[in-house]
């Protein structure tokens, strides 16, 4: 060891950096129980093939934009799961806050009522309440020290008498305001769709070249350039064929505003929980909320805005389920599996729920999984039995490809 | 009191009570800039109650603590950090979900004026700070702290502490988990931070190590000061017989010598 000559070391730091090392390094990690993405891409490939031998309508442009208004809701409410679930809490009460949040956005635009606001008012009023009920709980779980788990079931039922009391009479409330319609089930013209693909290339390229040259310039270990290259070209890819799809589809071809938003949100949502202090210290309180406590991290303040990201998280996805339905009755508002299917979409999305381990991307890839599926099964034309044994049966087999693998990891860690 | 030099930090008649147990009994405590300051004790003795108290984890229930001679109430970890006080826990407080780099600077992140993280200077520093500490087994600070040898975990908890400008460091038990070579590394690192004009509190059960690098040594016994005897005028005999019967003086509470 002592005799190694610095350019062997050199040598050794290059090699490192080469494909085959990475290729290595791997599938190393991928027997140790860092699995990473392998799971999804498993799980993608193998629903599309299982529908598609099914049923012909589900290979088609116009199911994928379905597809997307359908994942649009879910999604958005398990960005909000990917911040609860890496502080190593859970919180039970979005899928009814969804559904309280349908309820105040149809409710503050109703036409000749004295509160009938602006689309986009209302909508803020919306996520306004999510916040609210999310600050209020993260606050209990903070200072009091009862475990979210209660808490938040018992934020489930107060959302859910809420729900009651105010559709009580009537038992639906219609959506007439555009602005909020347009969220769900505006199509942006082909050429528009084009030019975000291009948008969202240029970003992607430089977000990953400007890190890539600040490394360099540090003197830092960069990763192999070839692999940078290979990844940035997949994702644009795969956005210029999303676009290309829907672009395709009939009778109203175009990429759905709400695809757009989903995006949007992750993008953002991922870029805090990575780039940011706040998010360093989100997965620091999830790793050793003891060692963040002691490294000055106001544990406290990080758990209630978690909660309220939660809080805003559901009440947008509430807002687009509310949105894609043109109104809100007692049997959309948050029941059913919206919960469970939001959850699920977390954790097959890779994060884990004992806390400080997963991605927000995960949240787009598992609501992708989760969307095919019930997509699928509609086509199909199964029952409401299968959908369900289906969805709690995935969610059982993520949990457990959760617990197995972090023993692995355990196991492997030391 | 006049003549002596000026403690940097001081602790008088601190007292701490978990429910019925008193693990801190009207305890005095000070240590000097340049000093190596031993912190020796039984098991239970205290030892890491009376960091904890100073570190901000928890608040004293009686007593003073001085900072340059001046009373300071330390409500938190970061009042500690702000005084300069940096500590290496027994249990180390790392995150295993983090790379070292992020356990480095956990809760000090280097950022931009929008809360962004600047990661290549946090990188650099990390590095250069562990090549300083001798710290080569480490194959990349980009790796997860789960993935680290319990002796290593415990040189990145010891490279923490001196990534800042401090004037007070305490290691509990920073050796307890290291082999020979990495011991020698932390014992070299102690005499150097004193030499550079820091006050230095070392908690061990080793007393070769301790008789090694420190200049005085203060005993506790069940919560209880037993003395502090400077390392010339003492020999190991004396403390062990300090650390396990306590000597007459501190058997009444009132007598502070
Ligand atoms: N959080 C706590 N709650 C209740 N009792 C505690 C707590 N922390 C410490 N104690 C008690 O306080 C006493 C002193 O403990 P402390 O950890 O300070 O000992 P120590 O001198 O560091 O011992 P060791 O050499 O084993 O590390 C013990 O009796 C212990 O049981
Ligand atoms: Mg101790």
């Amino acid at each position: 060891m002592s005799s190694a000559a610095p350019a062997e070391i050199q040598a050794a730091a290059e090699d490192q950096d080469s494909i085959a090392a990475i290729v290595r390094a791997r599938w190393a990690a991928i027997r140790s129980g860092d699995v990473g993405s392998l799971p999804v891409i498993i799980g993608i490939v193998a629903i599309t093939l299982f529908f598609s031998s099914k049923t012909s309508i589900f290979f088609t442009a116009v199911n994928f934009q379905n597809l997307i208004g359908q994942m649009a809701g879910p999604t958005v409410i398990a960005i909000g799961v990917v911040f609860v679930l890496l502080i190593g809490e859970i919180d039970l009460s979005i899928g009814f806050l969804s559904g309280l949040a349908g309820v105040a956005v149809a409710y503050y635009q109703q036409a000749g009522t004295g509160h009938d606001y602006p689309g986009l008012i209302a909508l803020a009023l919306a996520i306004l309440t999510g916040i609210v009920v999310g600050f209020t709980q993260g606050s209990i779980v903070a200072f009091i020290g009862v475990p979210s788990f209660v808490v938040t079931l018992a934020g489930l039922l107060i959302c859910q008498g809420l729900i009651l009391k105010i559709l009580g009479t009537e038992g639906v409330i219609g959506i007439q305001d555009k602005q909020i319609n347009d969220i769900a089930n505006y199509v942006l013209s082909p050429n528009t769709g084009w030019a975000v693909a291009i948008i969202f290339t240029v970003m992607l390229a430089a977000a990953a070249f400007g890190s890539y040259f600040n490394r360099r310039r540090a003197g830092l270990p960069t990763g192999n350039v070839v692999l940078t290259v290979v990844r940035v070209a997949f994702f644009a890819g795969l956005a210029f064929a999303a676009v290309h799809v829907c672009n395709q589809a009939q009778p109203r071809p175009g990429v759905p505003l709400v695809g757009l938003i989903v995006v949007f949100l992750v993008v953002l949502a991922g870029y805090v929980a990575g780039r940011t202090t706040f998010g360093r210290h989100v997965y620091a309180v999830g790793g050793n909320a003891e060692a963040a406590r002691r490294a000055g991290i106001n544990v406290k303040l990080i758990r209630i805005l978690v909660f309220m990201i939660s809080g805003a998280m559901a009440a947008m996805g509430g807002v687009i389920l509310a949105s894609r339905l043109n109104g809100i009755s007692l049997e959309s508002a948050g029941g059913g599996t919206i919960l469970l299917d939001s959850i699920s979409a977390a954790v097959i999305g890779g994060v884990s729920l004992f806390g400080g381990r997963g991605r927000v991307s995960g949240a787009l890839f598992g609501g992708l999984i989760i969307g095919m599926i019930a997509n699928g099964i509609d086509l199909v034309g199964y029952t409401d039995a299968i959908k369900l044994i289906t969805t709690g049966a995935i969610l059982l087999a993520a949990v457990t490809l959760d617990t197995v693998l972090r023993r692995r990891q355990a196991a492997a860690g030391r | 009191m006049n003549g002596t030099p000026r403690a940097t930090l001081e602790l008088r008649g601190v007292s701490k009570n978990f429910g019925s147990v008193q693990a801190l009994r009207e305890v005095d405590f000070e240590v000097r800039d340049g000093e190596v300051m031993a912190l020796v004790g039984d098991n239970g003795a205290g030892k890491s109650t009376l960091i904890k108290c100073v570190a901000g984890i928890y608040s004293i229930d009686d007593g003073q603590i001085l900072f340059d001679g001046k009373p300071v109430t330390i409500h938190g970890p970061k009042d500690a950090a702000k005084l300069g006080i940096e500590v290496v826990y027994q249990d180390l407080a790392l995150c295993d979900n983090l790379d070292v780099v992020q356990n480095m600077y956990l809760g000090r992140e280097a950022r931009d004026p929008i809360f962004r993280l600047r990661e290549a200077p946090m990188e650099q520093r990390t590095a250069e700070t562990l090549k300083s500490l001798s710290v080569t087994t480490i194959r990349s600070v980009r790796q997860p702290v789960a993935t680290l040898s319990g002796g290593q975990r415990q040189s990145i908890a010891v490279a923490r502490a001196v990534l800042w400008n401090n004037r007070v460091v305490f290691l509990d038990e920073p050796t307890a988990a290291l082999g020979v070579a990495q011991t020698r590394q932390v014992l070299d690192l102690v005499t150097r931070l004193a030499e550079q004009g820091l006050a230095v509190v070392l908690v061990s059960h080793n007393l070769v190590d301790v008789f090694e690098v420190a200049t005085r040594i203060s005993v506790l016994r069940l919560g209880r000061n037993v003395g502090v005897y400077e390392k010339g005028k003492t020999n190991q005999q004396e403390i062990v017989e300090a650390i396990t019967f306590g000597t007459p003086a501190a058997e009444e509470p009132g007598v502070v010598a």
